[in-house]
């Protein structure tokens, strides 16, 4: 034994490992985008910096207009959602109804966006199930109407399909951290003084349950601002959100483009981070709003119609998915279904069995990829995590942000650069290539997922088993783990989700070759054969539930005699 | 480090790389082609295009031992892109693309940039049946094909109108905006730049104007305003009376025929005059749909292949791209149980037994007869294309 201890080992360089991981990719993703943005493109001759791709995208006629959907839509998803979530929590939480939606609405969260928004489009369109179930007989519709519901040039079905979607994960995160807070506790006292039940929760439990979910709705935000698939169904086209025509110019057979599709991309990157500080600016407001009404110490009323709202709230936006998957479902078997008839003339197996046989390559594509680069990503991070814990290798704030450049960033900023960078590197496209790609975006998430109930482990634990003469390992493997044995499933499930969901790294790092389920259903959905994407929006949920069933299930089996570990 | 990374890049550079096959070999191009694999990418979003291809995969691997993996795009340009970034790599060789189906604006694109690999589609073995004097197969939007793709598909614009709500067919752009206004929002077209919304431009323009000359030379050597000017008049009066008042378009050829079936339009514009008759087969459109041509004609265009000039499988890529013009391939591309296309070859130049595969074709209940459906327009320069595109979005796209 030496007269000084060295951390020794792999786990303390994980932390720096982690980093290059993430930083390396993502800082040549951007260089990648940047050079181009300043007119720099070697491939078509361009090799000056100038300014001319930013004027020319501010000489582009919908410019202003793309900008403000960004924004708008991006702001009211994420503030609607939130406001869901909060509601049905504060009005909910510790009740059997509570419970009944935890079950529900968390594994809607593995429902793709893309399959999710195909469902909606078609529940809510002019000619969708909703029309149909009230015509003729109440609407007196023979055909659809002429509304623009779908597409509209304000969004709001966007916002709407946004919503449906982002309220699973905040709730999926919120109760998470509400394990960490002991919620309970600070209700039963709140209660006792009195208060209401949903001024209870929302004066002793929500800030600190928001200091937990924080990053995930600033995840939200940058997403909702950024995303393609579903802008693509839900939202409008005249023009169309900013971040959707930049990949329209990216496709742009003009090669020159690309420059102006780079401006676009550093002008969204610069978007995303003005919403994020104007949200961080909006909560010191609301804390010192909320500061101001906890003290006055009003107990609360109108309780009844609150809760009903609440419930309504989140039922409708659960609904909405799974009334969505439903209609997906229909038109996986449907025959000819014309307007006004809510089902087709016949059910048919003809599309499963034409389609059905091509499932499975792309389905275990899907799997290796998703299984491998949230191994990764868990390794990391429980590595990242177990560092801090134990030489104080914290991440600082900066560094933090770093982690979750990629979620922040719009993937369409960067990816095409990292396929560069990973061409120049003679590191072929391949299942390998794209699994590493996945990383940057699987390990964000699970790191989101973990970092806060891994923190909130109560260390004591820690310095009993120590006295007792377990070493940090044996601490890690047979004390925190499992303990923690519910939070590290849900992240395993979320990287798996998040893995199978992505589009546009498995297509660009895989060159194409790459087929996963993800891929098949997008390029099917340029298409718009709705009884093919019915198959594949099936098949792709199904990929992505089973990780959140075996999350939820085996916590509950493993600890069916210690309920407060079964939990987390 | 740097030293090390040199290192590694000196060593890529200096692996042997494989000469590329000489087209005029047939015999070496198809002792090369055995086990090969070959990655066609190809526009996915058309679910009988993609049963065609699959086809394809299981018969050039039956006849000559080369695997067919089809890359489904949702946008050709992607492959186009995909090229670029290995060239921008110097990724010169080993590339991920072998084939492209691709035509007009994506073929101009990638032969000006030198992407792609030839020539070598007339020294296909089957070139010899091509139509080469009645069909447009050596030229591409007027840009020369020089035989850096290979066709494999003809296709003329036609119009579908339900009958059950549209009898009869519309003559003239005159006659569809007439109908348009006594029935605002039953018609729709894919959004420009989409190249199905493109083609109702160009298909407009082409009946609009008095002296079509000036489509076929760049569109810099026209008066632009001069020659547009009855289109953007034409639109300004349709829009208000498209689908959604013209707030919302449909994004494909495909979300259009949805939009048919659920009863939302009742004329939709098609590039394949046997589009109809397959989408019927398929529940994808009501029986009492059919198909028409304008009086003065549409506009005609084939479909090809090209090989990337760093393609990892140029050999394999040939030999599909010779099976795409045998008989056996073009009958049943045109065979509208299987995909409804038109062929390009010449039947005059087929023998007996092949012709009779052609004969025994039903074309399918909403299909034209060649002769209905009347010599194809030449497709106008791609630089129209362009311009028309980026007019439209300004003047209709971006409209609040």
């Amino acid at each position: 034994m030496t007269a000084f201890r060295r951390p020794r080992g792999a786990v303390p360089r994980l932390p720096a490992l982690t980093l290059l991981v993430m930083l390396g990719p993502v800082a040549a993703g951007l260089f990648g985008t940047l050079a181009p943005a300043l007119g720099v493109m070697p491939a078509i001759g361009r090799v000056e910096p100038t300014l001319a791709p930013f004027g020319d995208l501010a000489s582009w006629p919908g410019f202003g207009a793309a900008m403000r959907l960004s924004l708008v839509t991006g702001l009211a998803a994420t503030a609607a959602s939130l406001a869901v979530v909060v509601m049905v929590a504060a009005c909910w939480q510790g009740t059997r109804a509570f419970r009944a939606m935890e079950r529900l609405l968390s594994p809607l969260l593995s429902v793709p966006h893309a399959a999710a928004a195909f469902g909606i489009a078609f529940l809510i369109a002019p000619s969708g199930w909703i029309a149909r179930l009230v015509s003729p007989w109440a609407t007196g519709w023979e055909r659809p109407p002429d509304i623009l519901i779908v597409q509209d040039p304000n969004g709001l079905a966007l916002i709407a399909g946004l919503v449906a979607k982002e309220v699973p994960f905040l709730m999926l995160m919120t109760i998470a951290a509400l394990g960490q807070v002991e919620a309970r506790r600070s209700m039963a006292v709140a209660r006792g003084l009195g208060y209401a039940r949903h001024t209870a929760w929302l004066k002793t439990v929500f800030p600190r349950v928001y200091a937990q979910i924080r990053l995930p709705v600033y995840v939200v935000l940058a997403y909702s601002m950024s995303v393609v698939d579903v802008a693509v169904i839900l939202g409008p086209n005249t023009p169309p959100t900013l971040s959707v025509q930049i990949v329209r110019w990216m496709g742009d057979p003009d090669l020159a483009m690309r420059l102006r599709a780079a401006a676009g991309a550093v002008v969204q990157l610069g978007l995303v981070a003005a919403a994020l500080a104007a949200w961080r600016g909006a909560e010191a407001l609301v804390a010192m709003w909320g500061r101001h009404w906890i003290r006055k110490g009003g107990r609360g009323g109108g309780e009844g119609l609150l809760r009903a709202a609440a419930l309504a709230a989140g039922g409708v936006s659960a609904a909405a998915v799974i009334l969505g998957l439903a209609g997906l479902a229909a038109w996986s078997v449907a025959g000819f279904w014309a307007f006004p008839d809510a089902l087709p003339d016949g059910f048919t197996l003809r599309n499963w069995m034409r389609h059905g046989p091509g499932l499975g390559a792309p389905a275990t594509e899907t799997a290796i990829i998703a299984a491998a680069a949230t191994a990764i990503a868990l390794v990391l991070t429980i590595g990242c995590l177990e560092a801090e814990h134990r030489f104080g290798l914290r991440l600082s704030s900066r560094g933090l942000w770093l982690l979750y450049l990629p979620l922040l960033i719009p993937q369409v900023a960067f990816l095409p650069g990292l396929q560069i960078l990973m061409l120049s590197f003679g590191v072929t496209s391949g299942t390998m290539a794209v699994i590493l790609g996945h990383v940057v975006f699987v390990l964000p998430y699970v790191f989101l997922s973990l970092g806060d109930p891994f923190r909130a482990w109560d260390t004591r634990y820690a310095t009993v088993a120590h006295a007792l003469g377990a070493g940090p390992d044996r601490v890690l493997w047979t004390l925190r783990l499992p303990m923690l044995l519910a939070p590290v499933l849900t992240a395993a499930a979320v990287g798996i989700a998040v893995s199978v969901g992505q589009y546009l790294p498995t297509l660009l790092i895989g060159g194409g070759r790459v087929q996963t389920l993800t891929t098949e259903a997008v390029a099917l959905a340029a298409g718009g054969d709705r009884r093919a994407i019915g198959i594949y929006g099936l098949a792709q949920t199904a990929a992505a539930l089973l990780p959140f069933a075996v999350a939820l299930a085996v916590p509950r089996l493993v600890w069916r005699n210690k309920a407060a570990l079964a939990h987390g | 480090m740097k030293n090390l990374a040199a290192a590694a890049i000196l060593a890529l550079l200096t692996l042997p790389v494989r000469a590329d096959p000489d087209p005029g070999d047939w015999q070496a191009v198809l002792a090369e082609a055995e086990g090969e694999t070959v990655y066609w990418n190809a526009w996915g979003g058309s679910t009988i295009t993609n049963d065609f291809i699959a086809w394809v995969g299981q018969r050039v691997a039956e006849e000559h031992g080369v695997t067919l993996e089809h890359v489904k795009l949702s946008d050709t340009a992607d492959a186009v892109s995909r090229v670029l970034a290995e060239k921008t790599a110097g990724q010169d060789s080993g590339g991920a693309i072998d084939l492209i189906w691709i035509n007009g604006e994506n073929f101009a694109a990638m032969k000006r940039n030198d992407l792609l690999f030839g020539p070598f589609a007339e020294s296909l073995p089957n070139w010899t049946l091509v139509d080469v004097d009645g069909k447009t197969v050596t030229t591409d939007f007027t840009v020369p094909t020089d035989g850096y793709e290979s066709p494999w598909s003809m296709a003329q614009v036609v119009f579908m109108h339900d009958t059950a709500r549209l009898p009869e067919p519309l003559p003239d752009m005159a006659a569809l905006l007439a109908w348009a206004k006594a029935t605002p929002g039953r018609f729709t077209f894919p959004q420009p730049p989409d190249f199905l919304g493109a083609t109702f431009l160009k298909q407009a323009l082409y009946d609009l104007v008095d002296d079509p000359a000036p489509l076929q030379a760049p569109v810099d050597a026209a008066d632009y305003d001069a020659v547009t000017a009855p289109l953007w008049a034409f639109m300004e009066e349709l829009t208000p009376n498209l689908w959604r008042q013209g707030r919302a378009y449909p994004q494909s050829g495909p979300r259009q025929i949805q939009l048919m079936a659920d009863g939302e339009i009742d004329l939709a514009i098609s590039f394949s005059p046997g589009e109809a008759s397959a989408a019927i087969a398929n529940y994808e459109l009501p029986d009492t749909v059919r198909t028409f041509v304008l009086e003065g004609g549409t506009i005609g265009n084939a479909s090809f292949v090209a090989i990337p000039y760093n393609a990892n499988a140029k050999a394999g890529a040939m030999v599909v791209a010779n099976f795409l013009l045998s008989p056996e391939a073009q009958a049943r591309a045109q065979d509208p149980d299987y995909l409804g296309v038109g062929t390009v070859l010449a039947m005059d130049k087929l023998d007996a037994a092949a012709r009779a595969r052609f004969d025994e074709i039903a074309l399918g209940i909403a299909t034209l007869s060649p002769a209905e459906l009347g010599p194809a327009l030449p497709e106008p320069h791609p630089s129209w294309m362009e311009r028309l595109e980026a007019d439209w979005t300004a003047r209709f796209g971006v409209a609040e």
